[in-house]
């Protein structure tokens, strides 16, 4: 039996979200799990809180409050709308944010305990050795966190694959817009397609046991050690 | 502060550190050859080179010039990575996602102009065999090789060593003092030199630094410095003064080489050197007695006429002699009942009795 349209579109829209949002959540948490990393106080154990936040909140809390904030009669609705003519909420720009907020604390915690790791005085060579500071990162940070940061975007990724609540309540249940794996498989449960459902969750089931074995056949750890 | 002429490293530096610990010192120093920094741990040693390296900032007051550049003035502050110096630290700090060869290539890489050859410091520090090797399966003294290879590397005009040797075993250490004088002359790199071990700072050191709770208590040439009895280092229990003399020749049936000092004769455990080099001599005050007359008949071979120079008392029992031998200066400590009884004073013709044991403590050979 072949997959329907909708399966297809499903699967890939999901790819497609997850693989931006990761993207995106490299690009955000890089340098927000650096900043936490070399900071102590108040500011950081706030921030360090917020975004560890979507780890303990029911989905549809963040949901909820992000539906009422793209909302097209929000500033931020009304900014979105002004510039690309087409509504935030139940779109795949707004799933995209809420995937983004969702899944932020799976990238930035693995990456801010890789960073703290880093002795400093291993930065401060470089520095001795001509490095500024981008270049400490570039060239000292990044490749001794190279499997961190495999794992931060794995996991980045697979969550956003996994998420349910968030999608539903902000994106609501467009096929081809913002259908999603789990919100389709949600719907054939729903009309008793069970041969179809057990498909899809099998399906993920696979994808999600391969990566995460994948991730930590190769180990969690960044492979090197100081030794003195 | 001395002078204005800012071709020298001149240094006004006050940072406060940990625990009401604070560092204020104002000094020039040579930019050649190597300055030690010496003193007990807690005096600040470790903070001043992080401020020369730019890796600790200090009041917006201090200055810090190296010969024509200004590193740190009134408000004014170059990162470390824009300052010409090398650091080689007390643990290594090798990157230990990088091999030997990718540490070194490293430093290469961002060597802001030319510095010495890969194939001139890989000589130097006999790290040849070395550079495929992870940086885990090196030995300590192999770490710290490759370290000052990789500060070298990186074409500083000012290296700095925070106690280099000291997580080294005595083999390790014997290979890297040589080789540190050797680089300091042949690459005419100035270093200041970290140490809380005088013995180390007897063999490697040009210049001397003093620095006590953080103030600078004296600086001057090596072999002044270590004879004056106004500073830390004579009231030290291993007080020594440190003298230069010249290889005469081998005794090999007793098994000594005899050296010229100050036209007389020292006797030492036999060296390996050919006759004419000169040597530092390092001679413990603990192991000079004085007597009035010359002794007649003694075990101890090596008796040297003198004259006293200073008397300064070292505690209640002791006294410390500084005697002079032609230009140079030995140091003794004495009871101060036998200098009594000699009637010992300054200008007095003595004759100063050296153990030989003494002399084992040989140093490499003086720039």
């Amino acid at each position: 039996m072949p997959l329907s349209t909708a399966e297809q579109d499903a699967i890939y829209l999901t790819i497609a979200l997850a693989g931006i949002t990761t993207v995106l959540l490299l690009l955000i948490g890089t340098p927000l799990a650096w900043w936490l990393s070399r900071r102590r106080g108040t500011l950081p154990a706030l921030v360090e809180s917020l975004v560890a936040m979507p780890l303990i909140l029911p989905p549809t809390v963040l949901g909820f409050y992000l539906l009422l904030l793209l909302a097209p009669d929000t500033a931020l609705g009304q900014f979105w709308q002004a510039l690309t003519g087409s509504q935030l909420a139940f779109s795949f720009s707004a799933l995209v944010i809420g995937s983004v907020i969702y899944s932020l604390p799976f990238v930035v915690q693995p990456l801010q305990s890789a960073f703290q790791r880093i002795p400093q005085g291993l930065l401060q060579a470089a520095a001795t050795l001509g490095a500024s500071p981008a270049v400490q990162f570039r060239s000292v940070v990044v490749p001794m966190c190279r499997r961190s940061f495999l794992a931060a975007a794995s996991l980045g990724f697979a969550h956003t694959v996994g998420e349910f609540g968030v999608v539903l309540m902000i994106g609501g249940n467009i096929p081809g817009e913002t259908q999603v794996l789990s919100i389709a498989l949600y719907d054939q449960v729903e009309s008793l397609r069970f041969a179809e459902a057990h498909r899809l969750a099998a399906g993920l089931v696979m994808f999600s046991l391969a990566l995460l074995f994948l991730l930590y056949r190769r180990g969690g750890r960044d492979s090197w050690r100081v030794t003195s | 502060m001395a002078g204005n002429e800012l071709s020298n490293l001149a240094l006004a530096i006050d940072i406060e550190g940990e625990q009401g610990f604070r560092l204020q010192l104002d000094c020039e120093l040579p930019d050649t050859g190597i300055t030690a920094i010496y003193g007990p741990s807690g005096s600040g040693k470790s903070t001043l080179l992080d401020c020369v390296a730019g890796l600790r900032r200090p009041q917006p007051g201090s200055r810090i010039h190296f010969r024509d550049e200004s590193w740190q003035a009134g408000g004014q502050y170059l990162p470390p990575w824009e300052r010409r110096v090398g650091y080689v630290f007390q643990d290594g700090r090798l990157f230990p996602h990088l091999d030997v060869r990718g540490n070194l290539a490293y430093a290469l890489k961002r060597a802001g102009q030319a510095g010495p050859s890969l194939d001139t410091v890989v000589e130097l520090l006999d790290l040849r065999e070395l550079l495929p090797r992870a940086t885990q399966a090196l030995s300590a003294g192999q770490k710290q090789r490759v370290a000052i290879a990789r500060a070298l590397l990186s074409a500083p005009q000012l290296l700095l060593l925070d106690e280099p040797l000291a997580n080294l075993d005595h083999a390790a250490i014997g290979e890297l003092i040589p080789c540190l004088r050797r680089l300091a002359s042949e690459l005419a790199l100035p270093m200041l030199y970290v140490s809380h071990d005088i013995e180390e700072v007897s063999q490697l050191a040009d210049h001397l630094l003093l620095l006590e709770h953080g103030r600078a208590t004296a600086q001057g040439p090596l072999l002044e410095l270590c004879s004056r009895l106004d500073t830390r280092l004579s009231h030290e229990e291993q007080a020594a003064a440190i003298v230069l003399a010249t290889v005469r020749q081998h005794d090999p049936d007793f098994g000594l080489t005899e050296l010229d000092l100050e036209g007389y004769t020292l006797f030492v455990n036999q060296l390996p050197d050919s006759a004419g080099r000169q040597r530092r001599v390092r001679i413990p005050a603990r192991d000079i007695s004085v007597c009035r007359e010359r002794p007649g008949q003694s075990s101890i071979l090596n008796i040297l006429p003198v004259k006293i120079a200073e008397i300064e008392e070292s505690g209640a029992a002791r006294i410390m002699l500084r005697l002079s031998l032609g230009s140079q200066h030995l140091l003794a400590r004495i009871t101060r009942k036998s200098a009594t009884e000699l009637g010992l004073s300054v200008g007095d013709a003595v004759f100063a009795q050296i153990k030989s044991a003494a002399l084992l403590m040989e140093m490499a050979e003086s720039s």
